[in-house]
């Protein structure tokens, strides 16, 4: 069947500052009526050569044609001039607005501003394409799924005939996930045009025609789905043949470590955040926790942390030097942290938590050390050693241990966050999102670190977002969905649909309703 | 029955300086800039009007008679805009375009206002050659404090409601114009957009620096208003230096106070107004023994602003919170 081109890219290159040159001659050609994947790991440049299309960014050289004639798009508007819409990884909306105000801002309708008429346009599109959203939602009471539906009609709203999904699956379940896809099949067969960035490979597999593939900001080639697998894709993406297996050894003599009985928390505005939360960690065994982004797992490690009020419940902590049980809800912080209890969150932002931009690798080093010295002055050394150890053994990239850590790349941040933390020899480690943003290698990395400590006889508890990761690095895997407990699997045995159900899992309160006739 | 009448209708007057800074700074605060500047943008507006006024009764050769109407209104009306829209562009220019820290820039901008208008100020009285530190403007004034002519037939509901000066009633109906646009208009769901979040507003093809510059500069005209209508009406055309006192704060927390609501804005001057004129008739309603008692009741409003501001820290629902990037500086390619 003859394809119409939609869109094509001759020699796009961008660059920011002298040095960082996020794309590079990119050519793309992408067709009415077809999916076509952009492939390319964190920092390939894919969601610029995106941005470049949709006006968010200009590129320094090169054309761009649409419908065979060459275009200049200068600003968002002008990327809906020639019908490009742009869901972003980052959803872009306002909080405070409904549904419908986030999807008509902007426009520049012709006649009178009418919310109603707006309205029953958008339940026009959701019928249209199998939507299911309240147009008078208010956008911060929504799910996730939800925001990323507004998005999409908003886009669909503009008359958008190219649609581009950046990391659309990262914040969705599996059921979610094959619910779009349904939507998205039904798009292309409507005949629009629908690039999605992804460096997820078995979604690229199920879900597209053909793959483009970037890395490091160049292109490396096209390649029909169906005509192409795994290996040969990683291979593009990385430049190298890698092994994509995680070792996973059996858990030694695992001991209870840290036992969470009961925990309840509430936020800032009285919302609950935890509710009744327990379970046990063991040492030597990585206890991984999955859930919807927000669900209440960031709560749950600063709780352990010490860095969160309890409203009710307890956590016990076995200290393997004493033998002794401490309660860590009567202890501070700092107690905590010394009794090897190590938190290491990577949050969105990589540097909120944990490190600070400005000061070098070695101020970041004395940050958890500077009490240990008796003098009034500050102690060097160490701690330069230390950072000196951590840029060797963790291929840190920098230009030394004196640069601002905020001028490293987001992987080696990480890496420095969690050399630093396992340093410190820790008897009990978490670790949220460690591996944000990180490419294959680097992911593999801290992958690997993670099983170190675990076979050290260290009690690892992991919060990921990544399904497929989680059951192969992961000895048992928690799933929480607003803030409760939903399940508690073996990693070993359990299937991603299984936690995909536990994450979207209401918990039934007591059967005191008498609901019991469905 | 009469004190009463007369404590609420010198009440309103109080009120409305606070009601233009405070709509001024609403609609600042919506592009997501908080304009701490409005105490120095009020005062330059007020110079601004002094200025332009006092340029005229001279041209005129300080004869009534020789004063067009429209133009002693118009004049130092159009200058107290001018004033206040060019302090707005200075702000804009350092916290838009150059992304200066707005804390900074506003009080900077507070203090060379102040600055700028007892310059001025102190440069006409030496003009004068007057004994007293004034400058005097009851011509001008006088056109101003102009009232409906059927006001004094109406008793108690005249003179509390239609005894005031144009620029009383003008301060409601901007707000609630004010009002009106922020919410159901196009242009206000576009303001609040970019106030609330500009890298959304601008993925939605907004022009984020020009509505962040218009508002700036339109609040910054309003609350200018305020100035003018405080020497002019307030004041009866006497200028004297620092008199103006700390309404522009006062019009600041008051936003807070009207949760960036123009028809709350409203409510809360006059309330404000009242509260300052406490003062003035306290001792008509009750007995307070020695005269120094009376001093305490120059505190109220200031007690009540504090109170204000841990009340509605307080505050939970969502809709009631402020612009979610005010105070934020917007940068498109920041990585």
């Amino acid at each position: 069947m003859e394809k119409r081109v939609a869109i094509e890219l001759k020699n796009i290159t961008k660059t920011f500052g002298p040095k960082v040159i996020a794309n590079k001659n990119v050519c793309l050609t992408a067709n009415h009526g077809e999916i076509l994947s952009i492939l390319g790991e964190n920092g390939s440049g894919k969601t610029t050569l995106m941005n470049m299309i949709s006006g968010i960014y200009f590129p320094d050289e090169g054309q761009i044609f649409i419908g065979g004639e060459e275009v200049t798009i200068a600003s968002p508007k002008d990327a809906f001039t020639y019908k490009i819409g742009m869901i972003h990884q980052h959803f872009k909306l306002v909080d405070v607005f409904s549904a419908t105000e986030n999807i008509v801002l902007g426009l520049e309708e012709k006649g009178k501003y009418d919310l109603k008429e707006a309205e029953k346009k958008v339940d026009e599109i959701c019928h249209k394409y199998g939507f299911e959203i309240d147009p008078k939602k208010k956008v911060y009471t929504m799910s996730v799924s939800e925001k990323q539906t507004v998005e999409i009609i908003k886009v669909l709203y503009r008359g958008a005939d190219i649609l581009i999904l950046d990391e659309p699956t990262a914040v969705l379940t599996p059921q979610e996930t094959q619910k779009l896809f349904a939507i998205l099949r039904r798009m292309r067969d409507d005949g629009k045009c629908i690039i999605i960035i992804t460096h997820k490979l078995h979604e690229v597999l199920s879900l597209s025609d053909r793959v483009s593939v970037l890395r490091k900001g160049e292109y490396v080639g096209t390649v029909i789905t169906a005509e192409t697998n795994e290996s040969q894709l990683t291979e593009m993406m990385v430049g190298k043949k890698i092994d994509l297996n995680i070792e996973r050894s059996e858990p030694k003599n695992p001991v209870d470590r840290l036992e969470v009985q009961h925990v309840s928390c509430v936020d800032r505005q009285g919302a609950t955040v935890l509710d009744d939360i327990s379970f046990t960690a063991r040492a030597g065994e990585i206890l991984g926790i999955a859930g919807i982004a927000g669900s209440g797992q960031r709560e749950l490690l600063e709780a352990i942390a010490g860095l969160q009020y309890l409203t009710q419940g307890d956590i016990y902590y076995h200290n393997p030097k004493t033998g002794q049980t401490d309660d860590l809800r009567n202890k501070t912080p700092l107690q905590i942290r010394e009794l090897g209890v190590r938190l290491s969150f990577v949050p969105e932002d990589r540097l909120g938590m944990g490190l600070v931009g400005n000061m070098d690798i070695v101020d970041n080093m004395m940050l958890r050390s500077y009490r240990r010295g008796k003098s009034a002055f500050l102690e060097r050394k160490k701690p330069k050693d230390l950072a000196q150890e951590i840029i060797e053994s963790l291929e840190v990239v920098t230009p030394g241990a004196d640069t601002p850590v905020r001028r490293l790349s987001g992987g080696n941040v990480q890496k420095v966050l969690v050399g630093r933390e396992i340093s410190s020899s820790p008897t009990v480690l978490m670790a949220a999102y460690p591996v944000r943003g990180l490419d294959i290698n680097s992911s593999y990395l801290i992958y690997n670190l993670l099983n170190q400590q675990k076979e050290k006889g260290v009690a690892v508890i992991f919060v990921g977002e990544d399904l497929d990761v989680l059951l192969e690095l992961c000895d048992r895997i928690l799933v929480i969905g607003s803030g409760r407990i939903t399940g508690l699997v073996d990693a070993r045995t359990t299937t991603k649909e299984e936690i995909g159900l536990l994450m979207t899992k209401t918990v039934e309160t007591a059967p005191e309703g008498g609901s019991d006739n469905g | 029955m009469n004190i009463f009448v007369a404590f609420i209708s010198s009440a309103i007057p109080l009120g409305v300086p606070l009601l233009y800074g405070s709509t001024g700074e609403i609609v600042t605060e919506k592009s997501g800039h908080l304009n701490l500047g409005i105490p120095g943008i009020m005062y330059v507006g007020a110079i601004s009007g002094v200025i332009g006024a006092f340029l005229y009764e001279m041209s005129c050769g300080n004869a009534k008679e020789n004063m067009v109407p429209a133009l002693a209104i118009l004049i130092p009306l159009l200058c107290a805009i001018a004033g206040s829209v060019l302090m707005g562009l200075i702000y804009s220019f350092l916290t838009v375009t150059l992304r200066a820290n707005q804390n900074v820039t506003g009080l900077a901008l507070t203090t060379f206002g102040i600055g700028i208008g007892n310059f001025f100020g102190g440069s006409l009285v030496k003009l004068v050659d007057s004994d007293m530190p004034n400058i005097i403007l009851t011509k001008t004034s006088n056109f101003f404090c102009a009232q409906l002519p059927f006001a004094d037939d109406c008793g108690w509901f005249g003179q509390i409601f239609l005894s005031h000066d144009f620029l009383t009633y003008a301060s409601i109906v901007i707000a609630l114009v004010v009002s009106f646009v922020l919410n159901r208009t196009r242009v206000g769901l576009n303001l609040r957009a970019v106030g609330e979040n500009p890298a959304t507003a601008d993925a939605a093809g907004i022009n984020v620096t020009r509505y962040k510059y218009l508002a700036t500069c339109i609040g910054s005209a309003i609350a200018g208003l305020g100035g003018l209508q405080y020497v002019m009406a307030y004041a009866n055309g006497v200028w004297s230096n620092n008199a103006f006192g700390d309404r522009g704060w006062m019009a600041i927390a008051l936003v807070i106070f009207a949760l960036w609501k123009p028809t709350m804005a409203i409510l809360g001057s006059f309330l404000f107004g009242a509260l300052c004129n406490v003062y003035n008739y306290i001792h008509h309603f009750f007995y307070l023994g020695h005269d120094a008692n009376r001093e305490l009741f120059n505190l109220l409003p200031y007690v009540v602003t504090i109170l204000v501001l841990i009340i509605t820290s307080m505050r939970k629902k969502r809709e009631h919170q402020p612009p979610q990037s005010l105070g934020l500086s917007y940068f498109r390619e920041e990585r």
